[in-house]
């Protein structure tokens, strides 16, 4: 009896597979969750609010700039219009996950891309090329980010009372040490060397120029564009 | 303009910045259908989750200050030697831990 073409126990395999490979930077996930969920206890978000944030946006860095602009009266549209600017990556993201979703059908698309995440997605992408990675894969991972998410923040709004200061135990730069253990598997050689400064270069005057988040997307574009419009020779063959 | 409790001006927020981010990961997701996957552009993609991630953590490594810059460059070089994510992740986070525990 096999009424369904498609068996969800391959659709299984990956979810597990993709949620294991996410374990590691999950950990991370949870120790820099544990600080927003300490910020977010003083100010004075409920432990349920609080998790309906992370259900619902599901975007760490853009969670701590809401936090942290979180003062009554709320500024309702100077917080949506900070977590547009943060998020907009996220256009960028979801266009660089259109490989993998090549064939799905929208519904697909509209219920998988909720789940994506900068560490998961990351996982995903440098997997992308070396093993057969598909929307399931993504998803296990978004699942086990999201549980850490989740626990991590939950976790620290009810160790408000008692921890008063996480930075002492290195909590916070969790997020830079995910990032930077991570970046190594999209180096793909020599080539990379010109489009990565240029992309550090621009993030770093960018970050000092320009108010919020934008320096992630105006570096991360100046870098793709010289990537794009660099011309890869052979050892001393002139440009033309 | 409406008057609103703080109980609903939380949750208006929260739907607020829900909506958009989840607008943003959907609309890169469909409009990438529409573009060109060869050449320049397809260049352009592949580079993006590279130069992103790089764009994201260098501004916050050096904000982070002295022991923050060696804790990224061994966070680097042990990832780089070792390919252990979750080794390198942790050699930061004590160095950063251990740095602050001591004043620096």
């Amino acid at each position: 009896m096999n009424n369904t073409p498609t068996l969800p126990r391959e659709h299984l395999h990956h979810l597990r597979i993709g949620f294991t490979a996410n374990l590691v930077v999950a950990a991370s996930v949870g120790a820099y969750g544990s600080v927003l969920g300490l910020l977010a206890a003083q100010k004075g978000l409920t432990w349920f609010q609080l998790l309906i944030m992370n259900l619902s946006v599901f975007a760490g860095s853009a969670q701590f700039v809401m936090v942290d602009m979180w003062f009554p009266p709320l500024p309702i549209m100077e917080i949506t219009l900070a977590v547009l600017i943060i998020n907009m990556r996220y256009l960028l993201i979801g266009a660089s996950l259109n490989p993998l979703f090549e064939g799905k059908s929208l519904f697909q698309k509209m219920l998988f891309i909720h789940l994506v995440a900068d560490e998961n997605w990351a996982i995903t992408m440098a997997r992308f090329h070396k093993a057969t990675t598909t929307i399931w894969f993504l998803l296990g991972g978004g699942i086990c980010v999201q549980a850490a998410w989740c626990s991590g923040t939950i976790l620290g709004h009810r160790l408000g009372a008692v921890i008063s200061n996480p930075e002492q135990f290195g909590l916070d730069f969790s997020f830079v040490a995910v990032f930077t253990a991570l970046v190594f598997s999209f180096w793909k050689g020599r080539q990379d060397l010109f489009p990565w400064l240029v992309a550090a270069t621009v993030a770093v005057v960018s970050e000092s120029l320009l108010p919020g988040k934008w320096y992630i997307v105006c570096g991360g574009i100046s870098g793709a564009l010289v990537a794009a419009f660099q011309s890869v020779k052979p050892e001393g063959q002139a440009d033309d | 303009m409406i008057n609103l409790t703080p109980e609903q001006a939380t949750w208006l927020t929260i739907f607020c910045a829900a909506t958009v981010t989840y607008s943003l990961r959907l609309s890169g997701l469909l409009l990438a259908g529409r573009l060109p996957k060869t050449g320049r552009f397809k260049k352009f993609m592949d580079a993006l989750p590279g130069t992103i991630l790089l764009s994201l953590i260098v501004p916050a490594a050096i904000g982070a200050g002295p022991i923050g810059w060696l804790a990224t460059a061994l966070t680097g070089l042990c990832s780089l030697k070792t390919g252990n994510v979750f080794v390198s992740m942790l050699v930061g986070i004590v160095i950063v831990a251990a740095g602050r525990w001591f004043g620096l």
